[in-house]
């Protein structure tokens, strides 16, 4: 269970090792997760080529509408929807709350987003995402704050950019922030790196890692805001590894031809025939909300640190 | 010397570890996403992803690239590699599925047979031919769960096969792109070269 690093299946066996953990995101690279409240919706994405979906109670938009404590969704309907596909399923769980990652993990879910898109549990720590054997996603606003939760045990990070606006606004600014951070960290020499690290409040060995390889050490999408083909295929060549889209699809007029749509647009992101081709008659987009709008208690995405 | 080009399918997946471990072993990668790309390669990796996007696509504008590669295989006899996904891509039938695939490898194939994440494993397996137990990365992973008499059968567990070569095609339904250990890609770089001296 969840109290082990390495956990033995057998005489030869090892299942949640920080190889295996991170293994999984890397092959959903260069695809689209969508977030899906019912089975019905999950299989409309997996039949529009979604490489996963995040299983949740109510869509990002939704959980602002709503108002009030945004939790784990119901294990019934999470075991609805992984027996609804063949796709890995993620599921969220409230910051700090490794509780509702125990219960995500025992459901059989592939992965666990720790995310600013419920309630946070605990303002001051994280989950300690090392104990566990399947992977989780978290979100970050820029380098400091990815390692973090890379040190924390994360095996993937998203930008956190702002849930359920359809603004793709803060998705590029933590995209932005996170890969201009790693370009910096390069071109730095090898004596500022200890100061660097403090000065982002990041574990030393992993900035020395990121400026080795030039690249974080796990799997990085953009995430929170992106509504349409030519959002994703922006987010893409700022350079991630792949998008995730919440409300975007489901809220949007034709969720079926958009979900397809953002899939190709995905694929071929440099190719601005194809997106304009992907892009036409997609109806009506959902209807956004400006982050500039938001007031500071409306912002997740200064949830976590 | 000119090094041997090798494609990679750049549609959805683990690209790029599989073209760090070809630049590793001198071969030059090459990612493939349009059909004209084909045309410069000897050689094409299918990597590890997820095979209902790549199905997707292919109803889009990757249905022709596929028929290409299929073409390419078969009557060019142009080696071709799939890993995890690329496995199923090259099966010719899948387990409780109409699933399209390439049809090129006598070999049937079940999905996610291992279950969820939790149960993706490290394992040390026994490739024939090798001295020494190759580190085995099983993510989410099929199983070969029978093949033709044709299929030379490379590695195997209690119930389940590995790793497969049929003639130009090979098989794995683990990842060796994401070790530090070449053999397996070395292994398919001599199944390159055995086809390029055979066709002088």
């Amino acid at each position: 269970m969840a109290t082990k690093l390495k956990e033995k299946i057998s005489n030869e066996k090892l299942s949640g090792t920080q190889k295996v953990k991170r293994a999984l995101p890397q092959m959903l690279k260069g695809g689209v997760i969508m977030d899906v409240v019912n089975a019905e919706q999950a299989k409309i994405a997996e039949a529009a080529g979604a490489v996963s979906v995040m299983a949740l109670e109510r869509v990002p938009a939704d959980i602002r509408a709503d108002g009030g404590v945004a939790r784990m969704s119901d294990p019934e309907l999470v075991s609805k929807i992984i027996e609804a596909v063949s796709i890995p399923v993620m599921a969220k769980a409230r910051i700090g709350h490794f509780v509702e990652a125990q219960i995500l993990e025992s459901l059989g879910v592939d992965c666990v987003d720790e995310s600013e898109v419920l309630t946070p549990a605990d303002e001051q720590y994280h989950i300690d995402k090392s104990k566990f054997t399947i992977p989780f996603v978290c979100g970050a606003r820029n380098l400091g704050e990815a390692l973090r939760r890379i040190g924390e045990g994360a095996a993937m990070i998203r930008t956190k950019g702002e849930a359920g606006t359809g603004d793709v606004v803060e998705a590029v600014r933590h995209a932005r922030s996170i890969l201009g951070e790693i370009r910096k960290l390069v071109a730095m020499s090898d004596d500022e790196v200890m100061n660097y690290a403090k000065e982002i409040g990041a574990p030393f060995e992993l900035v020395k890692q990121v400026k080795l390889d030039g690249k974080l050490p796990v799997v990085n999408f953009a995430a929170g805001g992106i509504a349409t083909p030519a959002d994703a295929a922006l987010m893409m060549q700022l350079g991630v590894d792949g998008v995730f889209v919440g409300s975007g699809i489901f809220k949007s007029g034709d969720p079926e031809k958009r979900a397809a749509a953002i899939v190709k647009a995905t694929t071929y992101y440099k190719d601005p025939e194809v997106l304009a081709e992907v892009s036409r008659n997609l109806g009506e987009p959902m209807v956004g909300r400006s982050a500039r709008s938001l007031s500071p208690e409306e912002e997740l995405a200064s949830r976590g640190w | 010397m000119v090094k041997i080009k090798v494609g990679v399918l750049a549609l959805q997946g683990d690209v790029a570890e599989h073209a760090s471990m070809l630049s590793k072993i001198d071969l030059e990668p090459v990612p493939i996403k349009y059909i004209h790309e084909l045309e410069g390669i000897e050689a094409l990796i299918i990597p590890g992803g997820e095979s209902t996007t790549i199905n997707r696509l292919a109803d889009f504008a990757a249905a022709e690239l596929l028929d290409r590669i299929k073409e390419k295989a078969l009557k060019e006899r142009m080696p071709v590699y799939g890993t995890c996904m690329g496995s199923i891509m090259l099966a010719k039938s899948v387990e409780g599925s109409d699933q399209k695939t390439l049809c090129l490898m006598d070999i049937t194939v079940r999905r996610n047979a291992y279950g969820p994440q939790k149960a993706s494993f490290e394992a040390d397996i026994a490739i024939r031919g090798e001295a020494l137990p190759y580190p085995a990365v099983f993510i989410r992973a099929p199983q070969i769960i029978s093949a033709g008499k044709d299929v030379e059968i490379l590695a195997r567990g209690e119930n389940e096969i590995f790793m497969a070569r049929q003639k130009n095609l090979l098989a794995t339904t683990f990842h060796p792109e994401l070790t530090e250990d070449t053999r397996v890609h070395e292994f398919f770089k001599g199944m390159i070269e055995e086809i390029l001296v055979k066709e002088g």
